[in-house]
């Protein structure tokens, strides 16, 4: 466990930006050392309540003689963020309020690997210098689609309401394997083969939910839920609502969306733009192995309905992600990698292009602060918050079409609340507003590439 | 694929007729209008010839679905002459086996009789000799009886009040009181109940007072749906009644989902789904009764065909026999019933429940009856109707009239007992309204609770807007709504 600690800085570094709250008090920043109680890693940076729970709560410090301040570095020279452990006691397993010292680990094999991604390649294996670091630190190597079985095998096991449904899920494994192996563990009724109606079974889920289960729905592709938007919209996300509290849908939909290789238009919808509005609800975007079980876990122990939104060509990703048990944080946006000129905010597969223009971006001198945003809804002001007042440049960068996007709405809401502290106005890249098409080569120019992102991160830093 | 192959095993079997106790009809739709055929001259087809030789046919399909189908072919040269004639030969597809036939003959869209409807009292309250049901204790027919009266009613009075001003909107039951209360008589109250928003009686009897039906009509601080709904759409969760939705059939998968969650937990209840003719028309329908049929369910799905959706007569929604032979297509076991013959509507729900308790089954109840009243406040029906039609089914063929005078040949009820029982419900009726008429509506902090478990921080800084906003106009702020 002490291994896993690499990359703690002390405080001073970092003090001037992300260690107050919102009422400008200084958070604490304190030095920890996990133990291995036989309990697991909750792993959550809440800041609401970060003051409170260092202050009440805190224990196990040791600081960690181990870590040198070269490990505080990553191999590029940028220095790592400080990392805040706020441990609490909660309902019998330690909850670690901060997830700095794994969004650093993820960012070092990210940046290792960034190289290697080309824009049409996705599964990045990460190289041998990652892989034998990382073989110090423990935790296994595990692939996206298996990161989201393994977040949704525990949960299954924790908790026996929890059932899956939808298309294939059971003896077929899911279309991309996330429910491989489930239906034989747990029973077909558990992991439930529905016939072909979406916005039947997700009703079916809405009713399961209201009677005590805990249902996952999972579209085969997001484009599907489409047919389920009545049942999203009027039900799922009102229906706690409107029945005055007195039923609760802690339900979750899940399915892979965005621009594929070459799926054609309807198999590569954005479905994020159209459900943001939808009250009631709650939307997340995993990008990386890690992340995707966090979130998929901290999904299913929602009391609200949570939309989980995966990535078609992130299935394959492969990530070292701790064996010890561990939930993010739905609200909560990743640092990937802290910078000073501009603050580029992402999610989902952009990240990885947002990445690859990174590093073009720091051979030519600039320093890029890359935020990979998680939560759709509703948005974490705080980090974006106070990344903008650090940088005072945004480049937002999505794969949504421009009109109606999430990028429309961070726009929106970052004018609205941090005017005062831009240099120049917000740049968002976004796809066009064009059904994508089938031919491979203007399938990829509707996607946001590298090079547009360092044209315009150039443009904005002049 | 395992899984499947074994299901398709299931349904072979029910293909081969499993009757039910109350001679469940199977075959009864499928008809042959055309008794003279022509057998057709067309040469012995490929198929044909290579049904010889299977493995011709078969052999070159790797999959585990052929080799059993080979197996199963080789098993049956060995029996009877079923490869002499070439009528009646049986083939294995996927779902199962099937008899094979050289006439063509197409399934006729209609049957030559519509299915006929159970009833048990006639139109006079008199119960037909040799009719089979469940008997009602003159305790229960009683309890019926009043609350069928009360719904009648609370739907004419809280109309009224609509007219008057006083609440913005209602929607009556009116012709559809033996649906209500006796459907809801015969369930227990761990059955989970899904309305569309016509069945306020099933509420009614399961112990919902007037206060709260009032609180819920003028959203006022005692509503438990904290006045976020429009009136009439309750929801009680200790009643086991979920809150009604606007939208039209959406109970309906919300209703497998249910009985999904029943069959998980095990447990001796079913779930009771409400809907109209006009229903029938969603895509939701369709898939519930199909899910629920796969899923082997504990749903009851109970139509009220009320030959109205809105200003759309059943013939312009649908060209089938009505509801009840949809249940077949589907695979769920049906039921067509007089819905304004009380003891018809207990008895057949009650047998329904049983069914699909213990039998784990969906079952489809089509309650054939009228809607008496209008679509709701918003509607006025004698634009689409004629007023004679509205009439002879007001008083005529009225349910409460019919049960009433059941009871009344019973030697249960009298004429005495009649205008008490409307004089004083009326009067509380009016006292429920007046009383709810002048309790404060919810807090404003309501506004914004509910959406999430917590609320959220966007949610919190728009409710401090607003507080600004009201403190700034204060005039422009409703007095009977607390801050």
């Amino acid at each position: 466990m002490a291994v896993m600690l690499q990359g703690v800085v002390a405080t001073a570094a970092l003090s001037s930006s992300a260690a107050f709250d919102s009422k400008g008090a200084q958070l604490p920043t304190v030095k920890f050392l996990l133990e291995r109680k036989g309990g697991f890693l909750v792993d959550r940076s809440d800041r609401r309540l970060a003051v409170f729970a260092s202050n009440a709560r805190a224990q196990g410090v040791v600081a960690t003689a181990a870590l040198s301040s070269s490990a505080a570095f990553d191999s590029k020279g940028a220095q790592l963020p400080t990392v805040k452990f706020l441990l609490e006691r909660k309902g019998g397993f330690l909850v670690d309020r901060s997830d700095r010292r794994l969004a650093v680990f993820a960012s070092n094999a990210r940046a290792r690997s960034a190289s290697r991604l080309v824009t049409n390649a996705v599964a990045a294996k990460t190289d041998k210098s990652t892989a034998s670091a990382a073989s110090k630190i423990g935790g296994h190597e595990i692939l996206l689609f298996e990161a989201l079985r393994e977040g949704l095998e525990e949960e299954m096991d924790r908790d026996p309401r929890v059932c899956v449904m939808g298309e294939d899920v059971g003896h077929y494994g899911g279309s991309y394997k996330a429910t491989k192996g489930l239906a034989k563990k747990y029973g077909d009724l558990r992991v439930l083969d529905t016939p072909i109606a979406e916005n039947s079974f997700t009703g079916m889920a809405v009713g399961a939910a209201m009677t005590g289960l805990r249902p996952i729905v999972e579209g085969m592709n997001m484009g599907f839920l489409l047919l389920a938007f009545n049942q999203i919209s009027n039900n799922c996300g009102m229906l706690h609502y409107t029945s005055g509290g007195q039923f609760k849908i802690p339900i979750v939909i899940r399915g892979p969306g965005g621009v594929g290789r070459q799926l054609g238009a309807e198999h590569s919808q954005r479905l994020e733009s159209y459900f943001q509005s939808i009250p009631g609800i709650q939307m997340v975007a995993c990008s990386t192995p890690y992340n995707a079980k966090g979130l998929m876990k901290a999904a299913i122990r929602s009391e609200n309905p949570v939309i989980l939104f995966e990535h078609v060509l992130l299935y394959n990703l492969k990530e070292k992600i701790p064996d010890e048990e561990y939930v993010l944080s739905l609200e909560e946006a990743e640092m990937v990698r802290p910078g000073e000129h501009i603050t580029i905010l992402t999610y989902s597969r952009m990240r990885y292009h947002v990445m690859q223009a990174a590093k073009t971006l720091v051979n030519k001198g600039y320093d890029p602060e890359v935020i990979d945003i998680r939560s759709l809804k509703p948005f974490d002001l705080y980090t974006i918050g106070n990344s903008v007042k650090k940088t005072h440049r945004v480049l937002i960068v999505e794969e949504c079409m421009r009109t109606g996007g999430i990028g429309a709405s961070l726009t929106a809401a970052i004018n609205e609340n941090f005017h005062d502290y831009l240099d120049a106005p917000i740049a968002c890249l976004s796809s066009q507003d064009v059904p994508t098409p089938y031919a491979g080569t203007l399938e990829e120019w509707t996607v946001v590439q590298p090079a547009q992102i360092v044209t315009a991160v150039e443009q904005l830093c002049q | 694929m395992a899984v499947w192959l074994s299901r398709s095993g299931n349904v072979a079997r029910h293909l081969n007729g499993k009757m039910g106790s109350l001679g469940i009809l199977n075959r009864s739709l499928l008809s042959h209008p055309e008794p003279t055929h022509q057998r057709n001259s067309l040469p012995t087809s490929p198929i044909e010839q290579s049904y010889r030789n299977p493995a011709a046919f078969l052999g070159n399909s790797g999959t585990l679905f052929a080799v059993r189908h080979f197996e199963s072919i080789q098993a049956e040269t060995h029996h009877d002459s079923r490869y002499d004639e070439h009528e009646n030969q049986l083939l294995d597809f996927p779902g199962g086996k099937v008899k094979f036939t050289s006439d063509m003959i197409f399934i006729s869209e209609s049957p030559d009789k519509r299915i006929k409807c159970y009833r048990v009292l006639d139109d006079n309250g008199r119960q037909i000799p040799g009719s089979s049901f469940q008997p009602l204790s003159k305790e229960l027919s009683l309890r019926i009886y009043n609350d069928m009266v009360t719904l009648q009613t609370m739907d004419t009075i809280f109309y009224e009040a609509q007219r008057q001003g006083r609440i913005s909107f209602y929607l009556t039951s009116n012709g559809e009181e033996a649906i209500n209360i006796a459907s809801a008589a015969a369930l227990a109250i761990d059955d989970i109940v899904l309305p569309q928003y016509r069945e306020p009686g099933v509420l009614l009897w399961r112990g919902f007072t007037l206060k709260e039906f009032a609180d819920q009509c003028f959203g006022n601080k005692g509503d438990c749906g904290k006045g976020r709904q429009m009136p009439i759409h309750y929801g009680s969760r200790k009643h086991n009644y979920f809150t009604v939705s606007s939208p039209i059939a959406t109970q309906l998968p919300q209703a497998v989902g249910a009985a999904y969650s029943l069959k998980m937990d095990k447990k001796d209840a079913c779930v009771v789904t409400y809907f109209g003719d006009g229903a029938t028309s969603e895509g939701d329908f369709h898939a519930a009764l199909n899910f629920a049929a796969v899923m082997e369910a504990p749903v009851i799905f109970i139509c009220r065909n009320n030959g109205w959706a809105i200003s759309t007569s059943t013939s312009e929604q649908f060209r089938s026999d009505g509801v009840v032979v949809r249940g077949q297509a589907y695979g769920v076991r049906s039921i067509r019933v007089d819905g304004n013959d009380v003891i018809a509507v207990y008895s057949a729900v009650q047998r329904a429940r049983e069914m699909a308790i213990s039998e784990h089954r969906p079952i489809l109840i089509e309650a054939l009856t009228y809607r008496v009243g209008h679509h709701s406040t918003s509607d006025d029906s004698t634009k689409y109707r004629a007023v004679d039609e509205i009439e002879h089914w007001r008083s005529a063929r009225d349910p409460v009239t019919r049960f009433g005078k059941w009871i009344e040949l019973n030697g249960w009820w009298s004429n005495e007992n009649e205008s008490e029982l409307r004089r004083n419900m009326r009067k509380k009726i009016l006292h429920a309204i007046q009383v709810a008429e002048k309790v404060e509506k919810p807090l404003l902090a309501d506004l914004f609770t509910d959406v999430y478990d917590h609320p959220p921080s966007n949610l919190l800084e728009q409710e401090r807007l607003l507080r600004e906003t009201i403190k700034r106009h204060p005039q422009d702020y409703p007095p009977d709504v607390p801050v």
